[in-house]
C-alpha cells in the first residue's frame, strides 16, 4: 500500500532581513491512511513549517527549495494554486493552536462551519447549515443547533476548539493536521479535545498529524512519532518503540528531562545543556553536536542522514557506544 | 502562629465587582478567591494547582498585595500585612519577590541585563557604592548560571531559558525569604524546563528559600513541591503533602486532574482507563450551588447540590468533599 502522504527530502527556505534561513533541511516523513503521526520538537525545530508547507501556506517569504510532498498521488509542491485551494479544507484540514484567533469574530459559528461544506461540496446553503448543526453535535457541543447562531466570543476556549474540529471534519478530509491544538487549554479540557479528535478521525478513517511539544500527549495519542531538531527529522519510529528504545541522543535527553509522575521527586533532573539552535546560524555538521554528550569529531563536520537502526525505526546519528 | 511558618493565609477573599452599562453601575461581584486558607513553612515549596480561572494566580498576587483583598488575613513572617499601606508593603516586598510566567513580557527591552538585575537594589536604596553594586550583580548572575559579561547585553539577545534566569536573579537581588513563582517553566521549551527546575531547587537548597509555586503541569509540581493544594473555583478542595496527594488523591477533582495528565509512556497510557472529567470549569459569575464541583463530579450525591462541604483534616490531608465527611 502506498502511503497517503509521503514527504521526501523537503527543504524550505525563508528570506528574512538577516538573509536566507533554511527552516527545513531534507525532511522525509510518511503516513498511511488512518494513522496518527506526532511531530515533536522545540520552538524552531521546523515542526510547524513542515505542516504549513504541506498546505502551501508558507507565505511570500518562504518557499520549497527542494523535495516533494506526495499526497494521494499528487505532488503538492507542483500543483497550481487553484488545485491547492480545492485540496485545502476539503481533503486536508488544519486545526490551529489558537482557537481564539482562527475563528472570524464577526461571523456566526454556523456560517463558519457551513462554509467549507457549501464551498467544496456544492451543497445549498440551507443544507450546508443543517449539516453544520450535525457536526457540532458530533463534537459534543451542548444545544448544538441553537448555538449555530452564536458568535465565537460566546464560546469558551475548549468549545471553540471543538468548533475548529467540526470545521476540520466538515468535508471528511483524508488528512487532518493539528498544530498544538490543545496548548492553550487546561489539561482536563485537553484530554477531552484530544480524545474527541482521535475518536472522530478513527471513525472516519482519516489520518492525523499532531504537532506538539508534549511527550505525554504523544504517548497517549500517537501511532508514529517523528522527532525534529534544527529543521531536520532526527528520529522516527512507532510510539511504543520510540519510548522504550530511543536511539537519538536528543530524543533520549528529552525523555530523561521530563519529571515523571512515578519518578523520584526532588532529584536533579537530567538536562540537555545549552539552548535550541538558531536556524539562521546552525552549527556545522549535526546541529545537535554542541549539546550532545556523545559528540565526536565527525559530528561537527558531516550531517548524519536518517538511516534505519531497527525495522521501522530510523535515526540521524553517527551512533555511539551506549 | 508558629515561627515555623513564613506565610499564613486565613480565609482569604478576593472579590471583583461586576459592572453593567455606560455608568459602570455595580450589579454584583464575583468571588475569584473565596475563603482560601493555607500556610507555608520556612524552606519548603508549597504549590497551588488548578485550571485557569481557579484563583491560583489571584491568591499569589494577594499575598504580595498587588491585588486588593476583600477579606481574610495574610500573615507574613509573623506580621499581619493585610492592612498594610503601599509604603509599608514596599519594605515587606524586599522579603517576597515574584518570578513570572512569561520571561519575554517581564523584562524591559530597553534596559541592559545588569541594570535589570540591579533595579531592585536601586529602588530599595541598597545599591551601595558603584563597586559593591557591580559586584553584587556579578555574583547574582553567577548564582543563576549567567556569565558576567552578559550584563551589558539586552533582553532580546537571550533565549527563553536565559531570560527566566535573569528574572530569577532579579528576584534574588534583595535576599528574599519567599519567592512566588507563577508558572515559571510553562513558557519554556521542554529541554530548557529541566534546567530551570534544577536551578530553582538548587537555589532553594543553597539559599534556604521558600517557594510558593503556581503551576498547572502536575509532573513538575510533584517533582518540586513538599505540599500541594488543589484549587477549584476560588477554593482549596484538597491539600496534602506531595506523596499523599499524588499516591492517594481523595477529592474527585484531584483524581480527575491527575488522570487527565498524559504520561510520557505509551504502554502505561494504553493500560490507563481514560476517565474524562466532563464539561468545563463553570463561570464564576454564577457558580454552582453547594459543592461547586458537583456539576462535573462523577460521584456527586444529592447533598452535594445543596450544601457546601466544609474542609476536614484527615491525617496529613485536608479535603472539602461530602464523600469524606
Amino acid at each position: 500500500m502506498s502511503p497517503l502522504l509521503a514527504i521526501s527530502d523537503l527543504s524550505v527556505t525563508f528570506v528574512t532581513e538577516r538573509g536566507q534561513v533554511q527552516a527545513l533541511d531534507g525532511v522525509s516523513l510518511s503516513l498511511n491512511a488512518g494513522e496518527t503521526l506526532a511531530v515533536v520538537g522545540e520552538s524552531g525545530s521546523g515542526k510547524s513549517v513542515t505542516a504549513l508547507s504541506i498546505l502551501g501556506l508558507l507565505g511570500d517569504s518562504g518557499s520549497v527549495s527542494n523535495g516533494s510532498i506526495e499526497f494521494d498521488g499528487e505532488d503538492l509542491t507542483k500543483v497550481s494554486v487553484q488545485r491547492l485551494r480545492e485540496i485545502r479544507g476539503n481533503q486536508i484540514a488544519f486545526i490551529f493552536q489558537e482557537p481564539m484567533s482562527s475563528l472570524n469574530p464577526v461571523l456566526t459559528i454556523g456560517t463558519q462551519v457551513a462554509e467549507p461544506i457549501w464551498l467544496h461540496h456544492k451543497k445549498s446553503w440551507s443544507e450546508a447549515f443543517e449539516q453544520a448543526g450535525e457536526l457540532l453535535q458530533r463534537v459534543a457541543i451542548p444545544d448544538a443547533v441553537k448555538r449555530l447562531e452564536d458568535y465565537p466570543h460566546q464560546f469558551s476556549g475548549g468549545m471553540r476548539q471543538r468548533v475548529m474540529i467540526a470545521m476540520a471534519l466538515a468535508c471528511q478530509p483524508k488528512l487532518i493536521i493539528a498544530d498544538e491544538p490543545t496548548t492553550a487549554l487546561d489539561v482536563t479540557v485537553q484530554a477531552q479535545i484530544l480524545s474527541l479528535l482521535k475518536n472522530l478521525t478513527k471513525e472516519a478513517n482519516s489520518s492525523l498529524i499532531l504537532i506538539t511539544h508534549d511527550l505525554g500527549v504523544v504517548a497517549r495519542y500517537a501511532d508514529k512519532v517523528a522527532v525534529m531538531y534544527g529543521g531536520r527529522v532526527v528520529e522516527t519510529a512507532y510510539a511504543t518503540e520510540l519510548y522504550k528504545n530511543p536511539q537519538h541522543p536528543y530524543t533520549e535527553g528529552l525523555m530523561a528531562s521530563i519529571p515523571k509522575l512515578d519518578g523520584d521527586p526532588g532529584s536533579t533532573l537530567y538536562t540537555i545543556e545549552g539552548q535550541p539552535p538558531d536556524l539562521s546560524n546552525l552549527p556545522s555538521g549535526c546541529s545537535f553536536n554542541p549539546r550532545c554528550p556523545h559528540a565526536q569529531d565527525k559530528c561537527t563536520m558531516t550531517k548524519p542522514t536518517l538511516a534505519e537502526v531497527a525495522p521501522n525505526h530510523k535515526r540521524a546519528c553517527f551512533g555511539y557506544e551506549r | 502562629m508558629s515561627d515555623n511558618n513564613i506565610l499564613e493565609v486565613k480565609d482569604l477573599q478576593v472579590h471583583f465587582p461586576v459592572t453593567e452599562g455606560l455608568l459602570k453601575r455595580r450589579v454584583g461581584s464575583i468571588a475569584a478567591v473565596n475563603g482560601v486558607s493555607f500556610h507555608i513553612k520556612r524552606g519548603e515549596t508549597f504549590s497551588l494547582v488548578g485550571e485557569s480561572g481557579c484563583g491560583k494566580s489571584t491568591t499569589a498576587l494577594s499575598v504580595l498585595k498587588m491585588q486588593s483583598v476583600t477579606g481574610g488575613q495574610i500573615i507574613f513572617d509573623g506580621k499581619d500585612i493585610t492592612q498594610h499601606s503601599p509604603g509599608q508593603m514596599r519594605r515587606i516586598r524586599q522579603k517576597m519577590q515574584m518570578v513570572y510566567q512569561d520571561p519575554f513580557g517581564s523584562l524591559n527591552p530597553r534596559m541592559k541585563i545588569g541594570s535589570i538585575i540591579g533595579e531592585p537594589l536601586r529602588i530599595h536604596g541598597l545599591a551601595g557604592d558603584k563597586e559593591q553594586y557591580h559586584a553584587r550583580i556579578a555574583s547574582l548572575m553567577k548564582t543563576v548560571g549567567l556569565l558576567k559579561d552578559m550584563a551589558e547585553r539586552y533582553p532580546h539577545e537571550f533565549s527563553g531559558g536565559q531570560r527566566q534566569r535573569i528574572c530569577i536573579a532579579r528576584a534574588l537581588a534583595l535576599d528574599p525569604k519567599l519567592i512566588i513563582c507563577d508558572e515559571p517553566v510553562s513558557a519554556l521549551d521542554v529541554s530548557i524546563q529541566a534546567q530551570v527546575v534544577n536551578l530553582l531547587m538548587d537555589l532553594q537548597e543553597r539559599l534556604g528559600l521558600t517557594y510558593l509555586f503556581i503551576a498547572h503541569d502536575l509532573s513538575v509540581v510533584r517533582h518540586i513541591s513538599n505540599r500541594v493544594a488543589v484549587m477549584y473555583l476560588g477554593k482549596i478542595v484538597e491539600e496534602a503533602d506531595r506523596d499523599t496527594l499524588f499516591r492517594t488523591p481523595k477529592h474527585p477533582y484531584t483524581k480527575a486532574l491527575l488522570a487527565a495528565v498524559p504520561e510520557a509512556d505509551p504502554e502505561l497510557e494504553a493500560q490507563r482507563a481514560e476517565q474524562l472529567i466532563i464539561g468545563e470549569i463553570p463561570s464564576l459569575r454564577s457558580p454552582p450551588s453547594g459543592c461547586t464541583f458537583h456539576t462535573r463530579c462523577s460521584q456527586a450525591l444529592p447533598t452535594c447540590k445543596q450544601y457546601e462541604p466544609s474542609p476536614r483534616t484527615d491525617g496529613s490531608s485536608t479535603i472539602a468533599c461530602h464523600l469524606y465527611t
